[in-house]
C-alpha cells in the first residue's frame, strides 16, 4: 500500500497555490489592460490586440490552470493536434470566405 | 481491507492497491493517466463545435460589417468585463479546489467548491440582467424584433450618447438580427455548458462533504476542473469578439 502512495505522489504533479494566485492574478490584469486597450483609437489594430491578448490568457489558462505544462508528452501532443487541427479548419475556412469574391468587381 | 478481497486479489495475482483503482488498469498512474487523456479528447470536440459558431461569427462579420459594428454597440462593456472577472476568479477558486483535493483537505475542497458554485451562479444572474435588457429592447431574434435602435439611433439615446452612431440603411439595419442570433446562440451555449457544471458542482459538494475525493482519488475533481477552465477559455474570446472589438468603428 505504501509503494503505491509513494509511486502515486511521485507520478502527480502537484501545482503549489502560489502560481495558482499569481495566474488568477494575471488573468485579472489582462481582463483590464484589453478593456483599456479597447478604448484606444487604434483602427484595424484593436481587433488584432483583443485577440492576441485573449489567445495569451488562454495559453495562461491551458499552461497553469489545465495543468498542461506539468502533464505527459501524451496530454501535450493531444492538445497540440487539436489546436493544430482546429486552426488548420477554421483558417481555411476563413481564407475561402474571404477571398471568394476577389476579382469580381 | 477486508480478509475475503485480499485473497481474491491474491488470486488473480494482484497486490494490495487502493480501492478506486479498476481492475483493468496496471496502476494509479496508468488510470489517472487514461481518464485525462480521454477528457482532453472530450474537450477538443468541444473546440470544435465552439469554432464553427466562431468562424461563424468571424464571416458574418465580414460580410455585414456595418451592422454588426452598431449591434455589438449595445452590449454594456461593464457587465461583460464583470462577468469576465468572475468567472477568471471561479477558475481560481477551482483551482485551489483540485490543489486542496490533491492534498487532502476536505474542508477546503468543500470551501472551493462552493466558492466556485457560487461565482458560476452569480455569472449567469449577470448573463440574466443582459438577456433581460435586449428583451426590453426587442433585440431578441425572431420575437417582435426592433430595428429602430439601428434605422433611428437617436431613439436609443443610452447608446446614442456613447457611440452616436449613423443611421444604418434598412437593408443593412435588418443584419443586425444575424448578429444577435450569433449572440444569443453562443452566449446561450455558454451558459447552458455553465449550468451543467454548477449542476456538477452541486453534485461535488454534496459528494465531497462525505470525504469523497480527498482520499487519493481525484481524477473525478481534476477533469471537471479541465471541463470548468474550458468553458472560462471560451468566455474569454467571447468577451472580446461580442463587446470590444468594434467599439470605434
Amino acid at each position: 500500500m505504501t509503494d503505491q502512495k509513494e509511486m502515486e505522489e511521485a507520478s502527480h504533479h502537484v501545482v503549489s497555490p502560489v502560481i495558482y494566485i499569481i495566474v488568477g492574478s494575471i488573468l485579472l490584469v489582462l481582463t483590464g489592460v484589453t478593456v483599456w486597450a479597447s478604448y484606444q483609437e487604434w483602427g484595424n489594430f484593436n481587433a488584432v490586440a483583443a485577440l492576441a491578448i485573449a489567445v495569451v490568457k488562454a495559453m495562461i489558462v491551458v499552461l497553469f490552470f489545465m495543468h498542461v505544462k506539468y502533464s505527459s508528452k501524451l496530454t501535450k501532443l493531444t492538445v497540440f493536434c487539436g489546436l493544430f487541427t482546429f486552426l488548420a479548419l477554421v483558417g481555411m475556412t476563413l481564407a475561402d470566405y474571404f477571398t471568394r469574391a476577389w476579382g469580381r468587381w | 481491507m477486508s480478509d475475503s478481497t485480499a485473497l481474491a486479489h491474491a488470486e488473480h495475482g494482484h497486490e494490495e492497491h487502493p480501492s478506486y483503482l479498476r481492475h483493468h488498469f496496471e496502476n494509479v498512474e496508468q488510470q489517472a493517466d487514461a481518464a485525462g487523456f480521454a477528457m482532453w479528447l472530450f474537450l477538443l470536440t468541444e473546440v470544435m463545435f465552439f469554432g464553427g459558431l466562431f468562424t461563424a461569427y468571424l464571416i458574418y462579420r465580414n460580410w455585414y460589417y456595418p451592422a454588426f459594428v452598431q449591434a455589438s454597440h449595445q452590449l454594456d462593456i461593464f457587465w461583460g468585463t464583470l462577468n469576465t472577472a468572475v468567472l477568471i476568479t471561479s477558475s481560481f477558486t477551482m483551482a485551489m479546489g483540485v490543489w486542496c483535493a490533491e492534498t487532502r483537505r476536505r474542508s477546503g475542497l468543500v470551501f472551493c467548491l462552493i466558492l466556485t458554485f457560487i461565482l458560476g451562479i452569480g455569472f449567469l444572474g449577470i448573463k440574466t440582467i443582459e438577456y433581460k435588457e435586449k428583451i426590453d429592447k426587442h433585440h431578441v431574434p425572431g420575437f417582435h424584433y426592433s430595428l429602430q435602435s439601428f434605422t433611428n439611433p437617436q431613439s436609443d439615446p443610452e447608446i446614442y450618447e456613447k457611440y452616436h452612431d449613423k443611421p444604418l440603411a434598412l437593408d443593412m439595419a435588418r443584419h443586425t438580427e444575424v448578429y444577435f442570433s450569433l449572440y444569443f446562440v453562443m452566449t446561450g451555449m455558454h451558459a447552458l455548458h455553465m449550468i451543467i457544471g454548477i449542476a456538477i458542482l452541486g453534485f461535488m459538494i454534496f459528494r465531497a462533504r462525505g470525504g469523497a475525493y480527498t482520499n487519493g482519488h481525484v481524477t473525478f475533481v481534476e477533469n471537471f476542473g479541465l471541463y470548468w477552465h474550458f468553458v472560462d477559455i471560451v468566455w474569454i474570446f467571447l468577451f472580446p469578439l461580442l463587446y470590444l472589438i468594434s467599439r470605434h468603428q
